[in-house]
């Protein structure tokens, strides 16, 4: 469980990047935190695996205040996925690559050869486990750093825009990989703007503009409200666009997903 | 990293940010000739207190305070080497002696007047002024090119090599363990990302340079011109007046140790 408690952080450049933040994400809960560039996702993140300290307030992590623990030790239990991928890759393959965080924990080899065996497969990327990492297309990148993290078994799994840069077919995979984390009890957050994904997905949505939480709530009430999320520089998913166009014809407007809108829609053509 | 803070140019208008940047840079020159002419402690304590007036006139002060922050552990360390191996070689067994201490705080104001000098003058220079600069001296394009570039992207790279130090360290890399060899060690997973996105951002960069016609005419001209003002001429004959008065002082006035003036003060 992460607990922020009215936190405030400025950058040592003066620019205050949050300005009282409180909020509780319960262990297995799926959060998806949006905004506009600049809102503060990113810094609100790097409170939960403590690689920023509060200025004012503090965070919980498990009960652990982030001040009193390493973000080494946090990283057991909080693994962290950036944005880039080129900015943590290093090692001569991807094997290598996978077990730095085991290696660092100090886990036996027996169980890292385990872990990273697991992770690899995980990610589709056995095949690959002998390669440069350098050698990998983006995608794979994404997928190399991913494992990274990942075979450390961490309980919380922060991924900071994890649809950058990912074509169709490697964000369903993304969609479904976040399912399996959380059939596994995971807590998983993401950072996003990418709106459609997470209608696909029906999170939890924290909304963030200028370093204070706006909205918090199911992303089916969140994102079909056009007037909070037009404030936090987003538009609603394309679906709800139409719904909302259509909402002369008596059709419900807190309408996200392709699924329930076809269910919707032969509905109301039967009644018609 | 937070040294490249005081690297960082933010445009702001001051008697300082609107010198001619050839003057500046010739005043940057002799700081820097007269901080390596010098090795007695006297002359470079004077000199450490030169930039602080163009510091508060720029009021670039909490910037530069932290270059200075950053560039502390370096200081250290040339303290430390200065006064070991010179105690070492030199001293050994006896107990180190005032005029030892005074070398290495010496060697070390030193290279605290280089940084400071150094911040100042990228604290209030903007790059392109710098390289339409170097154009007007008559520099090749290409050099001047490059040059610039180089210093646009230190703060670009300072950031970069944050991000990767928090990417490392959520993988629960710990750089502050482990001996002195462990610790650069540590520093492995930081550099070979950090070298290997210059290099693709090079790349890019030279993509994006080609295909926006880059070196297309022989003959380039530019929207602004450079011209010396008052305060320029000002600026240039005090840099120059200051070489002079250095040089005489180190060819012709013997400086006593600080604790030899000290003593005398007492008495």
């Amino acid at each position: 469980m992460i607990e922020v408690k009215d936190v405030y952080f400025t950058y040592p450049n003066g620019i205050g990047a949050l300005k009282g933040v409180s909020i509780t994400i319960q262990n297995g809960d799926f959060v998806a935190i949006m905004g506009q560039n600049g809102a503060g996702k990113t810094t609100l993140v790097k409170h939960f695996n403590g690689l920023l300290k509060p200025t004012k307030g503090k965070v919980l992590v498990d009960g652990v205040n982030t001040r009193d623990i390493s973000v080494a030790r946090l990283a057991r239990k909080v693994g962290f996925v950036f944005q880039n991928p080129d900015h943590q890759l290093f090692c001569e393959t991807v094997e290598d690559e996978t077990s730095f965080a085991l290696k660092n924990f100090g886990y036996k080899p027996n169980i890292i050869e385990r872990r990273v065996t697991w992770a690899l497969n995980l990610l589709s990327l056995t095949q690959y486990r002998k390669t440069s990492p350098f050698m990998l297309s983006g995608g794979e990148r994404k997928r190399v750093a991913l494992a990274s993290v990942l075979a450390s078994d961490p309980k919380i799994v922060i991924l900071d825009e994890p649809t950058i840069g990912q074509d169709h077919q490697q964000k369903e995979k993304l969609r479904q990989f976040i399912t399996q984390l959380r059939a596994q009890k995971k807590t998983v957050v993401i950072v996003t703007h990418d709106v459609e994904f997470v209608a696909e997905c029906n999170p939890r949505v924290v909304l963030m503009t200028e370093g204070k939480i706006v909205a918090d709530g199911r992303a089916n009430k969140i994102l079909t409200n056009y007037n909070l999320v037009t404030k936090a520089s987003l538009v609603p998913p394309q679906v709800t666009q139409i719904f909302m166009k259509l909402s002369d014809l008596g059709l419900p407007t807190n309408v996200i997903d392709v699924y329930e809108a076809r269910k919707v829609f032969l509905n109301s053509l039967e009644g018609s | 990293m937070s040294v490249f803070d005081g690297l960082k140019f933010r445009k702001v208008s001051s008697p300082v940010h609107n010198l001619d940047p050839r003057v500046k840079f010739f005043f940057v020159c002799v700081l820097f000739v007269v901080a390596v002419m010098f090795f007695q402690l006297l002359p470079l304590l004077v000199l450490f207190f030169v930039p602080i007036p163009f510091v508060l006139v720029a009021r670039v002060k909490r910037e530069w305070i932290r270059s200075l922050k950053g560039a502390s552990m370096l200081a250290f360390i040339i303290f430390f080497f200065n006064f070991i191996f010179n105690y070492i070689y030199n001293e050994y067994p006896n107990i180190p002696s005032a005029s030892l201490i005074e070398y290495s705080v010496a060697m070390t104001l030193r290279f605290v007047v280089l940084v400071e000098t150094f911040s100042v003058f990228f604290l209030t220079t903007s790059p392109d002024l710098l390289g339409l600069a170097l154009e007007q001296s008559h520099v090749p394009y290409e050099f001047c090119f490059a040059f610039t570039t180089a210093v646009r992207f230190v703060p670009v790279l300072a950031d970069e090599a944050q991000t990767i130090m928090d990417a490392q360290k959520s993988r629960g890399l710990e750089l502050e363990r482990g001996n002195f060899l462990k610790r650069i060690k540590n520093y492995i997973p930081i550099l070979i990302p950090l070298i290997v996105s210059a290099i693709r951002r090079s790349l890019e960069l030279a993509e994006a340079m080609e295909s926006r016609a880059w070196g297309a005419t022989e003959k380039r001209t530019n929207l602004y011109v450079l011209r010396l003002g008052k305060t320029d001429y000002a600026l240039a004959f005090t840099s120059i007046f200051m070489l002079v008065v250095a040089i005489l002082v180190w060819r012709f006035v013997p400086i006593p140790p600080l604790s030899v003036i000290l003593s005398f003060l007492q008495l």
